[in-house]
């Protein structure tokens, strides 16, 4: 069996800790790391989401528009 | 732009045409692992992308670290264990071997690991049970004692007998471009359309370019909808109903696992690699009995803020006397008395009594539809 998951330390400044610490106060997030987790992996989600990326070529899209058209899912 | 694969690359693991015959040319000389009409599904799935980024079974630290974090272990969600269990080991780690359904070759593997695991843990963390009633526990339960993991590479097909209506995610990515849908919203079904469901997808696509409906099709339990039932029914509906422009219908296959709010992020996932921008979320999505509350999946998806696929949370549609129309509980003030549920339970014993349901329950078409199947449900 694999063992736990690993995990990193990492430092932010005491009074933006205390800040978070305050503001996770009674919600669904049971410690800062939990948070800084979160928002982290929301930031980094929408810096991916700006990046483009071809999927297939041409080639390849032009087959599957031939077959889109023979089973009547395009004009 | 229709959303980007999960986890970045959209899978695609189907050899050339050269390398299959040689392979195929070769077939004796591989272990052979017999599979289940389910893990084939499994594996069609992810040569085609539909388990992206999946390239094959997961090895024992993707494992553990989905039953503990619902995250392969590089950190991108994940929720569901997609595993190959065998009973005896015969052949070693760095094999190659060739999967069988029945005496198809449809996979080659490369073996990475075989590993031990604890099915009580993987029933609990998946399915917050042990019990045995529950259908996905009472599957864990009766697999193999190790779990296989490593890549694959699709061979053949596996006999489809709706290839018409399966589309897969390289053909809905390119077929949304060409209609011009930037927004898509997936709704995932197993059942006949009716009024509440319709109501459902509607109010959805009022905020993005396209519906996508997208039946699940594969094993069924008695009283359940035949596939081609459940295909002809939307078909007509989308006849009659549908903005022809701003809908589309194609089926996938999967086996359900029954796991309730993990398997709604699952879902969402397989959509959001078939190009989707949203996910309908429904009552008591991928629920069975009562192991899950009615929207214990909507709270799931807070755990990722990096899914890549935006859940959409309508409410469970009924028919208010007093509106006049379909609503739902929060947009209806009025008292429990003047409300229809639609149950789909209840419409079946209907159909299958030979009663027509009224038409706020279910569009005529549909019922005719039905109607027409001399069997329509599965025996």
């Amino acid at each position: 069996m694999a063992d736990e998951k690993k995990y990193t330390t990492v430092s932010i400044p005491k009074p933006l800790y205390d800040k978070i610490k305050k503001r996770i106060e009674g919600t669904g997030f049971t410690s800062v790391s939990d948070y800084v987790t979160y928002v982290l992996r929301e930031v980094l989600a929408s810096l991916e989401e700006e990046e483009k990326e071809e999927v297939f070529t041409e080639e390849e899209e032009e087959k599957v528009k031939e077959r889109l058209r023979a089973l009547g899912y395009l004009d | 732009m229709v959303s980007k694969p999960h986890g970045g690359r959209l899978v695609r693991r189907l050899v050339a045409d050269r390398t299959r015959e040689r392979i195929l040319s070769e077939q004796k000389e591989y272990p052979a692992i017999k599979i289940d009409h389910g893990r084939a599904i499994d594996l069609e799935n992810i040569a085609h992308g539909v388990y992206s980024p999946l390239k094959g079974f997961l090895t024992s630290d993707d494992f553990q670290s989905v039953l503990d974090h619902m995250r392969l272990s590089d950190d991108t969600p994940w929720t569901i264990p997609i595993v190959l269990d065998i009973n005896e080991r015969t052949f070693d780690e760095g094999d190659a071997v060739l999967l069988y359904y029945g005496d198809l070759p449809i996979a080659r593997m490369h073996v990475e690991e075989i590993y031990t695991y604890d099915k009580e843990e993987f029933a609990k963390k998946v399915f917050k049970t042990t019990d045995s009633a529950h259908p996905g526990v009472a599957k864990v339960y009766s697999m193999g004692k190790y779990l296989v993991g490593g890549e694959i590479e699709l061979l053949n097909e596996v006999p489809n007998p709706f290839a018409k209506y399966t589309l897969r995610p390289v053909e809905t990515r390119v077929l949304f471009k060409e209609r011009g849908w930037k927004t898509i919203v997936a709704f995932q079904t197993r059942n006949v359309p009716h009024l509440g469901h319709e109501y459902v997808q509607k109010a959805a696509l009022t905020f993005v370019d396209g519906l996508f409906i997208n039946p699940v099709l594969g094993k069924k339990k008695k009283g359940d909808y035949k596939d081609e039932v459940i295909i002809k029914a939307y078909e007509t509906l989308f006849e009659h109903y549908y903005p022809k422009d701003a809908a589309t219908l194609a089926t996938v296959r999967y086996e359900m696992r029954y796991a309730g709010p993990r398997e709604a992020v699952h879902h969402a996932i397989m959509r959001k690699n078939f190009g989707a921008t949203h996910f309908i979320v429904g009552r008591d999505h991928a629920g069975v009995g009562d192991y899950y509350g009615p929207y214990e999946a909507w709270d799931m998806f807070d755990n990722f803020p990096d899914l890549g696929i935006t859940p959409m949370f309508i409410r469970e549609a009924f028919y208010c006397r007093k509106c006049g129309g379909m609503v739902n509980a929060k947009i209806c003030p009025h008292p429990e008395e003047f409300h229809v549920r639609i149950s789909g339970t209840k419409l079946r014993k209907m159909i299958m009594a030979g009663e027509q349901p009224p038409e706020y329950m279910m569009r005529p078409e549909v019922y005719e539809v039905i109607r027409s199947f001399e069997k329509p449900f599965v025996e």
